[in-house]
C-alpha cells in the first residue's frame, strides 16, 4: 500500500540532524567507553588490562556517520548517502580483498587503514556500508517514495504471508518431498547442476529437522494453547534422560523406550503444568523457566542416578526393526548390512537417523494439524484468544491447558530420546535454557500457528549458522542480533498469518478481511 | 546460634545484590508490563566497567580505596544506565504496541547478543580481583567460631541503604517520580495530561541500570570473581525477589531480594549448596501459587 499522503519529502534540517548524529555517537562512545575500550588480558599472577582507543572511536564514528545516513534517508536525500556508502564500501572491501587484488604489499599498507582488527567486524562495516548504498539506490530509482512506513512493510508482509498460508497445500508436499529425497543426494555422483551432499551436510539436515519438530512441539503449548513455555528444554532432557537411562540399565531398544520416553516427559508436563498452568503469561514463563533449571540443576547434582555432570555414554544406536546399523552385531546376530547383503557404510546410519527424525517429525505436525479441528484443538485456540469467555462456555481452563502442556512436552520427549540416540551421549549441558529460547524463538519468528514459518524460522536459526561454523565465536552473537531485528522488522513473527476460521459476511473483499484476520493477537 | 547469625549476615549482604537488581524489574514491569530479561545482562556488565573502572584507576595510581570505590561506583552506574537507555531505545521502544510476546524475544536476543558480545570482547575465562576492603568486626565468639561482619558488608549494606532511601524520595517526591507512577497507572492518560511517556519510560530503564550497575560493583567486591556468564542466574533469582515481594512494589522488590538471599544463605548453610537454586525457584512456584500477587503486591484486577 503506497502512502498517498506525504508526497512531499520532509524538510532537512542540517542542524538537527547533526545534534542526531552528534547525540549517537556520545551514546557509542558511552558505550564503548567501558567494555570495548579496555580489555582486561589475563596475565601471569593477575590481570592486566589493555587499551583498544582506536577501536571506541571509530565505533563512534560509525555511529554518527550512520545515524546521518539514516536521517539522510529518511529525509529523501539518497545521493549523499549513495557517494559516500558507496565510496567507503569500496574502501573497506578493497582493504579487505586487497591480498588478492593487489598482493600482500599493498594489502598490508591497506589494512593498517582499517579501524578494526578483527576481519569479521570490518566485513560487517563494509556490508552495512553497502545496504545504504543499496537502498539510497534504491530510493533514487524510485525517486519521491520516501522510505517506507512500517505499517506499508508489515502490510506487504502480510500479503506474502497470506499467500504463503493458502499456497502450503502445494508448499508442504513440495518440502516434503525435497526433505525426503535429500539424503538420497549423498549417492549422486557430483554434478554441476546439483551441490554435493556430504555427511556434514546430513548433520546439519538432522540438526534442522529436529529442531523443526521441537519448534512444531512448543507451537502446540505457545502458538495453539497460547501458554508461555520457556523451560521446554526440561521435557526434551526428561526424554533423553528416560531413554539413556532405560537403554543402558534394562537393556531396552529406542523404539520400545521411545513411547515410552515421551509418556514420561507427558507426565512430567502434566506434574509440572498442575500448579502453574493457572498463572497468566509472564507469570507463567518465568515459572517455567524456573522449572527448566531445576531439572537441570538436579540432573546435575544426582549424581547416582544421572551420573551428573559426567552424563551418561554409550547409549545404543536405533535398529531397523531390529536390524543394528553396525559392521558386526554384538551377539554374532544379523546386522542391516548382512541381512539385504549390502556392504557396510557407516552414513546409512546417518541417513537412517535423518528420516527417524524426519518421521517423527513428521508426526508431530500431521498430529497439530488434525487436532486443530477435534474439539480439544478448538478448546485451546479459543483459550489463548479469550480465556473468560471460555470459562462461561463451560470449558474448563485447567485441564484444557494441562492436556496441551502435555502433550507438548510428549512431543518435547520424543525427540529428546531422538537426542539421545542420536549423540550417544548426554549431560546436563545440552538442556540449558539457551535451547529453550532457541526453540521458542523458532516458534515466535516463523510466526505462531505457523507450521511453514516454523520450518522456515529452524532453517534460518540451525541450518544457515551451522554453514558458519568458523566464526564459531560470532554464532550467538549474531544470533541474539537476528532475533532482535527479525522482531523488530516484523514484530508478529516471518508468516504471521491467520486464516478466519469463519467467515461472517461473504460479500467483503478479501484483502480487507486478511488484513483485519491478521490484526494482532495478543498471545500469551 | 554463632552459625545462624553468621549466615543471616550473608544472607544479607546476598540479598542486597539481588534487592538492588530486583528494583530494575519490578519498575520496567510496573511501568510497562514487560519482563525486561536482559536486565541480568546489564548486572553483568555493570561488573566488568567495575572491574575495568578498579584497573584503570589502579593503573594510575590512585589506590586510596574510599576514593576509588566513590569513582568506580560513578562511573560504573552512569556507563551501564547508557547500556539501560540504548536497550530500551533499540529493543523495546519500537515494540510499544506490539504483541507481548515479541517484546519478550527481543529482549532474550539482547540477553544473547550482550552476554556474546562481552564475552567475545573480555574473554571467556573468569576475572578475579583481589579483595578491596579487608578486615572487619568480630561480632561474637564461642567455642572456636566466630562470628565477623566485615567492613565490607557493612559497606554494602550502607550502600544499598542509602541507595533505596534517595531512589524511594524520587519516586516519592520528584516530578520524574510523580511521571513514572502516573504512567504505571495509565500511560495514555498520563500523555494526554503533558507527561512526555517515552522520556518516563527511559528513565526508568537508566535508572533500574543504574542500580543493577551497583549490584555489579557489589558482586564484584564481595566474591572478587566475575564472568560473562554471571548474569543469567543472578537475573533470574533477582525476577524471583521481584515476584515474591510483589511486581510493581518497590519496597516489595526489596524485600523479597532479601529473603531471597536469606533462604539461599540458610538453605546453603544448613542443607546443600547444589540445591540452592531448586530451593529459590520452589519459593517462586509455591508463592506464585498461593500468593500471585507477591507479598506487597496490589491484587490485579481483571477487566472483561
Amino acid at each position: 500500500m503506497a502512502t498517498a499522503s506525504a508526497p512531499k519529502p520532509p524538510a532537512f534540517d542540517l542542524a538537527a540532524a547533526l545534534k542526531e548524529a552528534g547525540l549517537t555517537a556520545f551514546v557509542m562512545l558511552a558505550l564503548a567507553a567501558g567494555i570495548v575500550a579496555f580489555h582486561i588480558v589475563d596475565v601471569p599472577g593477575g590481570l592486566a588490562i589493555e587499551t583498544r582507543f582506536g577501536t571506541a572511536i571509530a565505533v563512534a564514528a560509525l555511529g554518527f556517520f550512520g545515524r546521518l545516513g539514516v536521517i539522510l534517508l529518511r529525509t529523501a536525500r539518497p545521493l549523499p548517502v549513495l557517494v559516500v556508502a558507496l565510496a567507503a564500501a569500496a574502501v573497506w572491501i578493497a582493504a579487505l580483498l586487497a591480498e588478492s587484488l593487489f598482493g600482500p604489499d599493498w594489502a598490508a599498507r591497506l589494512q593498517m587503514t582499517l579501524p578494526f582488527d578483527d576481519v569479521v567486524v570490518n566485513w560487517i562495516v563494509a556490508l552495512t556500508a553497502l545496504g545504504f548504498a543499496l537502498r539510497a539506490l534504491w530510493m533514487l530509482r524510485n525517486a519521491g517514495a520516501s522510505a517506507e512506513e512500517i505499517v506499508d512493510r508489515d502490510a506487504a508482509m502480510d500479503s506474502v504471508a497470506a499467500r504463503v498460508a493458502r499456497s502450503s497445500r502445494y508448499i508442504g508436499p513440495v518440502l516434503l518431498v525435497a526433505a525426503v529425497v535429500f539424503p538420497l543426494l549423498i549417492f549422486m555422483p557430483e554434478t554441476a547442476w546439483l551441490p554435493s551432499v556430504d555427511r556434514r551436510l546430513l548433520d546439519i539436515g538432522i540438526l534442522v529437522v529436529t529442531y523443526i519438530m521441537l519448534g512444531w512441539g512448543l507451537n502446540i503449548v505457545v502458538g495453539l494453547a497460547g501458554l508461555l513455555d520457556l523451560g521446554y528444554v526440561a521435557f526434551y532432557a526428561v526424554g533423553a534422560y528416560s531413554y539413556a537411562l532405560l537403554a543402558t540399565h534394562f537393556n531396552l531398544g529406542f523404539w520400545i523406550c521411545l513411547p515410552f520416553a515421551g509418556m514420561m516427559a507427558a507426565m512430567a508436563g502434566m506434574l509440572l503444568g498442575f500448579p502453574v498452568l493457572r498463572l497468566r503469561g509472564d507469570y507463567l514463563a518465568i515459572v517455567t523457566l524456573g522449572f527448566g533449571e531445576m531439572i537441570r540443576v538436579v540432573l546435575l547434582n544426582w549424581y547416582k542416578f544421572t551420573n551428573g555432570p559426567d552424563g551418561i555414554s554409550g547409549i545404543p544406536r536405533p535398529t531397523f526393526f531390529g536390524l543394528p546399523f553396525s559392521r558386526t552385531a554384538d551377539d554374532g546376530g544379523e546386522t542391516f548390512y548382512s541381512f539385504f547383503g549390502l556392504p557396510y557404510s557407516p552414513t546409512d546410519r546417518v541417513i537412517f537417523l535423518y528420516y527417524v527424525i524426519l518421521a517423527l517429525a513428521l508426526l508431530t505436525n500431521l498430529f497439530t494439524l488434525r487436532i486443530r479441528k477435534l474439539p480439544v484443538g478448538r478448546a485451546w485456540e479459543a483459550l489463548r484468544e479469550d480465556e473468560i469467555a471460555c470459562r462461561s462456555l463451560g470449558i474448563n481452563p485447567r485441564n484444557t491447558k494441562l492436556t496441551a502442556f502435555s502433550i507438548g512436552a510428549m512431543f518435547a520427549g520424543f525427540a529428546g530420546s531422538f537426542f539421545a540416540t542420536r549423540q550417544g551421549f548426554i549431560s546436563p549441558e545440552s538442556f540449558t535454557f539457551i535451547e529453550s529460547a532457541v526453540i521458542l524463538a523458532i516458534v515466535v519468528l516463523g510466526g505462531f500457528g505457523s507450521q511453514i514459518g516454523i520450518v522456515l524460522a529452524a532453517i534460518l536459526l540451525i541450518g544457515l549458522p551451522e554453514f558458519f561454523r568458523e566464526l564459531q565465536q560470532y554464532r550467538m552473537l549474531a544470533f541474539g542480533a537476528a532475533m532482535v531485528l527479525i522482531m523488530l522488522w516484523r514484530p508478529r513473527g516471518l508468516l504471521a498469518f491467520r486464516e478466519p476460521t469463519i467467515r461472517l459476511h461473504h460479500g467483503v473483499s478479501p484483502p480487507a478481511q486478511t488484513v483485519a484476520a491478521a490484526r494482532p493477537d495478543e498471545v500469551a | 546460634m554463632e552459625y545462624f547469625v553468621q549466615q543471616l549476615i550473608n544472607g544479607l549482604t546476598l540479598g542486597a545484590i539481588y534487592g538492588l537488581i530486583a528494583i530494575g524489574y519490578t519498575m520496567v514491569y510496573g511501568i510497562i508490563g514487560m519482563i525486561n530479561f536482559a536486565h541480568g545482562e546489564v548486572f553483568m556488565i555493570g561488573a566488568f566497567i567495575s572491574l575495568i573502572c578498579v584497573m584503570v584507576l589502579g593503573m594510575f595510581g590512585l589506590t586510596w580505596v574510599p576514593l576509588a570505590l566513590l569513582v568506580t561506583l560513578i562511573v560504573t552506574m552512569a556507563l551501564t544506565a547508557v547500556y539501560g537507555w540504548t536497550l530500551e531505545r533499540i529493543a523495546y521502544r519500537p515494540l510499544r504496541g506490539s504483541p507481548r510476546l515479541a517484546a519478550l524475544i527481543t529482549a532474550i536476543g539482547m540477553s544473547i547478543f550482550l552476554q556474546n558480545y562481552v564475552q567475545l570482547l573480555q574473554g571467556a575465562r573468569v576475572k578475579p580481583l583481589q579483595p578491596l576492603i579487608s578486615g572487619g568486626f568480630e561480632i561474637m565468639r564461642r567455642e572456636g567460631f566466630v562470628v565477623s561482619l566485615s567492613y565490607l558488608q557493612l559497606f554494602i549494606w550502607i550502600l544499598t541503604l542509602v541507595l533505596m532511601t534517595i531512589f524511594t524520595l524520587i519516586i516519592t517526591r520528584t516530578a520524574l517520580g510523580r511521571a513514572q507512577r502516573a504512567c504505571e497507572q495509565d500511560m495514555g492518560m498520563a500523555s494526554l495530561l503533558g507527561i512526555n511517556v517515552d522520556r518516563t519510560i527511559s528513565l526508568t530503564f537508566v535508572m533500574g541500570a543504574a542500580l543493577a550497575a551497583v549490584a555489579g560493583l557489589i558482586f564484584l567486591i564481595n566474591y572478587g570473581v566475575i564472568d560473562f556468564y554471571i548474569g543469567f542466574l543472578a537475573g533470574i533469582k533477582a525476577f524471583t525477589a521481584a515476584v515474591l515481594g510483589g511486581i510493581g512494589s518497590l519496597p516489595g522488590a526489596m524485600l523479597g531480594g532479601l529473603l531471597i538471599g536469606l533462604i539461599e544463605a540458610f538453605w546453603s548453610g544448613y542443607f546443600t549448596v547444589e540445591y540452592k537454586d531448586v530451593a529459590s525457584f520452589s519459593i517462586l512456584v509455591l508463592v506464585l501459587i498461593f500468593r500471585p500477587t507477591g507479598l506487597l503486591g496490589k491484587p490485579d484486577i481483571e477487566k472483561v
